[in-house]
């Protein structure tokens, strides 16, 4: 258990008294892509807010459930949730800048847990946008509103403002289904630079970019994961009939 | 050997290619000659753009965002008159619909519109349907029950409303509704209809039942979609325009662009390689 | 800006080159091998058999993991086919190298016939010289090149026909040639058919490059 970096078990979650997650068990190892496929309904996208407890806003949602981030309960009544969230961030599927500068999009967690130090904070915010493979595009215009980008930038300055707090693992959900073919591209390039150094789970529906990016996809189905696997023994040889069906595209 | 004889090795490869559509063999339904467009003046968004589009088919259009090809779609029915100059020809059924004396909104129910975000009226699924049917002076309720149920049946929703058609359409999923777009849409007899990005904000399975949805409809409608799925593009279309910074570079059968274009950036686009 | 895909593909084309080289030199080797009458090389290209086909096992499964994951279409999609392809009918080449190699090592004949011989060992030197060439075609992307490859597998043919000729005429002269000289016409036929399997090979390139499928094989005779 202990080169996993994440763990959840026996995940169940309920609006009201319904049951959406049905006894989820997924741990995932320390760097490299997941990806959460299935149809809409099926759970993957309920799953990942979960994991950062995306859902603690939400009256009427109760998580149960084991869930270890190295080795720590993440749902314990001393778990800091913003604490959490800066070493679990999310990226969401609308890139959703700040409406102030690239800089201070970038800056704004770093600035929210105390950091004044100028020079610290450039730094930060260079190597975050670097690693989201979008400071070439930015570097001259750093302190123009973020959003006069295109929305493949502003989706990769998202992934920068997340990566900024330094955390371990990023949730994306659904990051590139707004995008066009060509930024959704740059998007995906900016998680392969990535995944050596982050744990990164993403929410995708498209079976493509789960086949072309991830190393390992996990397959939900009406609240339950029906498969997770290696991506290229899911892509040619699943275990399960429901996989194979849902990832030929026949929906029948 | 007579037949490797006759291969050419093409080294020199065209910058742009636009099939040349046989009119005596293919009926078209739509064209567009010299068609430009220019948002707030004389910014360029789209120029040269001479397309014929074949009736009961289904043609693609492709390309990155600002490629111009939603710019193209929207101008086919004339839905840029607001924001944008278009010059050039339209031409349907031997009329230049681009001139000032055609009335646009009898226009556009020849040439219907669906939009990527299914947006139903906040009414019953019967009520969407049959609203624009209503102001156009329908108003037998057996005409109208008639049509509602022809329309829902033509876009694969009726089987999943039909016990339900006063229900708000709002309750229903994004798929369903988009169908019911598609439906209202239908309602109207169209000629040809015009899809921009239907499918894009849907999971693969609704996803699927839209494509289903056009692959029905083309026996009896003119369909032109955008899309940024290539995968759906290959897989529903006959025809595929790949567009790029305001330009047509290539337009040929589906099965060509997706086996054998002609032109390099075209290879470069559906191959996925953005360089 | 590089795809993963691009890096994979670069792999898959390094590992076919080097299939080819192998199997170009196993032909060469077996003919040799032939030539010489040398038993204990033709044992080792028997021996070494299995590596060619372990070799056909791993493309053809990087192949098929490929097109999976990635569903490639145009300019990709017909490199991956024309690597499936060409990739059998290496292996089968390999096959036609065992297969002399067996030959050598079976032969029952004391008596020969240097004529046919010299005839057997010019013409499997153009053979494997096919192979090397039609890889560095493929190395290339040279249709032209490989469109080319229909001349001398022409030429090949002549030359078998010939082996087949000479053959049967050693024969009917000399009863203690019967032996050598089936061996002979095997091995002809051997070499005929490995050269029908390099403008195959040319045929692959020629759709990569093109996109059109064609026949190179002018099919005029059929054994040897």
């Amino acid at each position: 258990m202990t080169d996993k970096i994440l763990t959840t078990e026996n995940v169940r979650l309920y609006y009201g008294k319904k049951e959406a997650l049905h006894g989820i068990n997924l741990d995932y190892d320390q760097y490299g892509i997941t990806a959460l496929i299935g149809p809409s309904g099926s759970g993957k996208s309920t799953y990942l807010r979960a994991l950062n407890r995306m859902h603690d806003l939400n009256e009427g949602v109760t998580v149960n459930g084991t869930f270890l981030f190295k080795g720590k309960d993440i749902y314990s009544p001393s778990t800091d949730t913003v604490e959490l969230r800066k070493q679990i961030g999310m990226v969401f599927q609308q890139p959703n800048p700040f409406p102030f500068s690239i800089y201070d999009n970038v800056a704004f967690g770093l600035r929210i847990s105390g950091m004044k130090d100028k020079a610290q904070v450039d730094e930060i915010v260079e190597t975050s946008l670097k690693q989201a493979a979008v400071w070439d595009e930015v570097k001259d215009t750093l302190h123009k509103s973020a959003l006069s980008l295109s929305g493949g930038q502003q989706q990769r300055v998202s992934i920068a403002r997340a990566l900024a707090t330094s955390p371990e693992i990023l949730l994306l959900d659904e990051p590139t289904s707004a995008l066009d073919p060509v930024s959704a591209h740059l998007v995906e390039n900016t998680l392969l630079e990535i995944r050596d150094k982050y744990t990164l789970i993403i929410v995708t529906h498209s079976m493509s970019q789960a086949s072309r990016i991830s190393d390992r996809t996990a397959f939900f189905m009406n609240g339950n994961l029906v498969e997770v696997n290696d991506t290229k023994k899911i892509f040619l040889d699943p275990d399960q009939k429901e996989t194979q069906d849902y990832i030929s595209g026949r929906f029948g | 050997m007579t037949e490797t004889n006759e291969l050419v090795f093409n080294d020199e490869m065209p910058e742009r290619y636009l099939y040349e559509m046989d009119e005596d063999k293919h009926e078209v339904a739509l064209s567009t000659s010299d068609l430009a467009v220019y948002y707030g003046g004389d910014k360029l968004a789209l120029s040269d753009a001479d397309l014929k589009f074949e009736r009961f088919k289904i043609t693609s259009l492709i390309g990155a965002s600002g490629s111009g090809k939603s710019t193209f779609l929207r101008s086919l029915n004339r839905m840029n008159d607001s924001v944008a100059r278009v010059d050039g020809k339209i031409m349907y059924r031997g009329l230049n619909i681009n001139s000032s004396d055609i009335d646009v909104y009898e226009m556009r129910k020849h040439i219907g519109m669906v939009f990527q975000r299914p947006n139903p009226f906040a009414k019953s699924i019967y009520d969407n349907i049959t609203f624009a049917l209503k102001q156009h002076g329908i108003r037998n309720k057996a005409e109208l029950d008639e049509i509602v149920e022809t329309s829902l049946r033509q876009a694969a929703l009726w089987d999943e409303v039909k016990d339900d058609l006063n229900k708000s359409a709002l309750a229903l999923s994004g798929g369903q509704q988009q169908r019911l777009v598609i439906a209202r849409a239908v309602a109207m007899k169209p000629d040809i209809l015009l899809l921009d990005e239907p499918a894009s904000a849907l999971d693969p399975i609704s996803s699927s039942k839209i494509e289903d949805t056009l692959l029905k409809l083309k026996d009896e409608y003119t369909i032109i979609i955008v899309t940024h799925n290539m995968q759906q593009a290959a897989r529903i279309s006959d025809y595929t325009a790949f567009f790029h910074m305001g330009k047509v570079i290539e337009y040929d059968l589906t099965r060509k662009i997706f086996t054998r274009p002609k032109v390099q950036r075209t290879i470069d686009y559906v191959n996925g390689n953005f360089g | 800006m590089r795809r993963l895909f691009d890096d994979e593909l670069a792999d898959l084309d390094t590992s076919f080159k080097e299939m080819g080289l192998l199997v170009a030199e196993r032909l060469h080797e077996a003919v040799q091998a032939f030539l010489d009458h040398d038993r204990e090389a033709a044992q080792r290209i028997i021996d070494d058999d299995k590596a060619i086909n372990q070799r056909e096992i791993a493309l053809e499964k990087k192949t098929f993991e490929m097109i999976a994951l990635y569903q490639p279409v145009t300019t990709d999609l017909r490199e991956i086919v024309t690597i499936l392809k060409a990739v059998s009918v290496l292996e089968r080449i390999g096959d036609n190298a065992r297969n002399i190699a067996l030959s050598t090592i079976a032969i029952k004949g004391t008596k020969r016939v240097p004529e046919i011989e010299e005839l057997i060992g010019s013409t499997g030197e153009i053979v494997a010289k096919m192979v090397s060439e039609v890889l560095t075609y493929y190395v290339n992307d040279d249709a032209r090149g490989s469109q080319s490859m229909a001349e001398i597998a022409l030429d090949v043919s002549q030359r078998t026909a010939k082996i087949r000729d000479l053959a049967v005429d050693s024969m009917k002269l000399d009863p203690e040639l019967v032996s050598s000289s089936t061996d002979y016409l095997v091995i002809g036929g051997y070499l005929k058919r490995t050269s029908d399997y390099v403008t195959d090979i040319a045929e692959w390139i020629i759709y990569k490059r093109t996109g059109k499928i064609v026949e190179l094989n002018p099919g005029q005779s059929s054994f040897i």
